[in-house]
């Protein structure tokens, strides 16, 4: 264990609780749990408080006692404390009180919460020695590495599925990435990578580094308790797709609890998949705690379109915790939550943030949130990436010619 | 006859440093039997107590989850090609 500042200790298997030591592994070798960054509570206890906090620049590394890098974060300073929004309109919409959206869409700098586990994943790769970085995505986590490679000067390899989103595929290439573009699905894509990272010693982000990658997830957390004025909300409402964000949203809650940074209050945590592919949603609904995979995803929700989620179990285990639901809109519903909160906030969604705003309607109408409770929507990645998806939907341009005489008779219409 | 089965990283101190050894067997859990006679120690580390597959490890044969077939019954002839992988991340 070489921890310059001690916070992070060793990792933990979440299964069987052995430890290990602060390198690039992510799997228990003995029970194939997932392995988690243990840290020295006790440690951070000490030294952090809400006003060191809010002394340090507004980016996500101003938490950074509970982030495992080692030295100073050297890829992604500038990521994160994106805005959170208090959303008035789209609350009178939705028959509530107080709502708030919080706004990765402006993530520096792709335009998605991805930039927040890749900053981490990137700057401990680094540490640890590797030069060149990959990861296994449904789009926007291929453009976060592909960006933040390139801004560090690491080579980088992404793959994901050969049928995405023109802009996401675009939004890797333009970095001087290596695009991999699989025939298949998400899952094969997984599969292939862990494959891959087994027999060349790069970093992939969500496979080797997962443990520390995923801990970023945990700074969106903080930063919608800080931007509450340092209380929790009464629901929170957080897209799926491996189920990595909905179980690091409640740590974060948990940790700023442990640590006295915010005073414990009952919250409820949601989850949103669409449904042409909503293996942790079936489960939820259904009482189980096996998740069927789902095979051939149809959505048009690519970037939630995980049919086997690795953290599926856990998402599952912090909803029932919380008292929380999850739901599973359709494509139509999907596109009219992205129109609705573009039309209330003017704020622009991908799909996931559609299937979010959607989920939450649901909740809403089931009586499961209710009118005089907080809620905070994570809205994780920007419309424009998936221009697809509401293409034709919301309209057509009304074309004149350069004449006020046309525009008149327009108007008068 | 043999099958060629994919052994990922964590399991490999287990196979002395083989990423594919072979097995025999009719069926998947026929091949796990196999696979714990000639490493063993290696079952435990896939199957839980009740000898069922651990939560995150994840089994295919030609490509194909074995949860999609018929689990570990999922008929195997000789040919096939099984890997064990376990459970990432998403993205």
């Amino acid at each position: 264990m070489k921890a310059k500042h001690g916070f992070f200790t060793s990792l933990k298997c979440r299964e069987c609780g052995r430890h290990y030591p602060t390198e690039a592994l992510h799997v228990c070798e003995f029970c194939f749990g997932p392995l988690e960054v243990d840290y020295d509570y006790g440690l951070i206890k000490t030294v952090l408080t809400r006003a060191k906090i809010a002394s340090r620049p507004t980016n996500m590394w101003r938490y950074r006692e509970l982030l495992p890098i080692e030295g100073e974060p050297t890829i992604g300073f500038q990521v994160g404390f994106t805005p959170l929004v208090r959303a008035d309109r789209l609350a009178k919409r939705l028959g509530l009180r107080e709502v708030w959206v919080k706004n990765d869409t402006v993530n520096y700098p792709t335009l998605s919460f991805k930039d927040r586990v890749v900053s981490v994943a990137l700057s401990r790769a680094r540490e640890l020695g590797f030069e060149i970085v990959a990861c296994a995505s449904t789009g926007n986590l291929a453009n976060s590495v592909a960006a933040n490679a390139a801004s560090g000067g690491l080579k980088s390899y992404v793959f994901i599925p050969a049928d995405l989103e023109t802009g996401k595929v675009l939004g890797s290439l333009v970095y001087g990435t290596n695009v991999i573009g699989i025939r298949g699905t998400y899952d094969q894509v997984n599969r292939l990578c862990s494959e891959i990272a087994g027999k060349y010693g790069w970093a992939f982000v969500n496979v080797n580094i997962r443990p520390y990658y995923a801990e970023g997830s945990k700074a969106m957390g903080y930063e919608i308790i800080e931007q509450l004025g340092w209380r929790l909300p009464d629901h929170v409402v957080v897209p799926m797709a491996g189920g990595s964000l909905i179980t690091k949203i409640h740590k974060s809650f948990k940790e700023f609890v442990k640590l006295g940074l915010v005073d414990d209050h009952q919250y409820s945590i949601h989850g949103a998949q669409a449904e042409g592919c909503a293996p942790i949603v079936n489960a939820m609904k259904a009482g189980a705690d096996i998740i069927k995979p789902v095979n051939k995803p149809q959505t048009i929700v690519k970037s939630l379109a995980i049919g086997n989620p690795a953290d599926g179990f856990y998402s599952i285990q912090t909803m029932r915790q919380t008292g929380g639901w999850a739901e599973n809109p359709n494509d139509e519903e999907v596109v009219a939550g992205i129109r609705l909160l573009a039309e209330t906030e003017g704020i622009f969604a991908e799909t996931a943030g559609g299937t979010t705003v959607a989920a939450t309607q649901r909740l809403v109408n089931a009586g499961r949130i209710k009118p005089g409770e907080s809620l905070v929507l994570c809205i994780t990645g920007h419309g424009l990436k998936t221009q697809e998806a509401v293409a034709n939907k919301c309209g057509e341009a009304q074309v004149i010619g350069p004449h006020l005489h046309e525009f008149s008779a327009l108007l008068d219409k | 006859m043999p099958i060629n089965v994919r052994i990922p990283t964590p399991l490999r101190k287990l196979t002395k440093d083989k990423d594919i050894v072979q097995a025999s067997g009719a069926t998947i859990q026929e091949i796990i039997d196999s696979l714990e006679k000639q490493y063993p120690g290696l079952k435990e580390r896939i199957c839980d107590e009740r000898g069922e597959l651990r939560r995150f490890v994840n089994v295919y044969l030609n490509d194909e989850d074995i949860r999609f077939a018929q689990g570990k019954g999922t008929l195997v002839k000789d040919g096939d090609e099984i890997s064990v992988i376990p459970a990432i991340a998403g993205g």
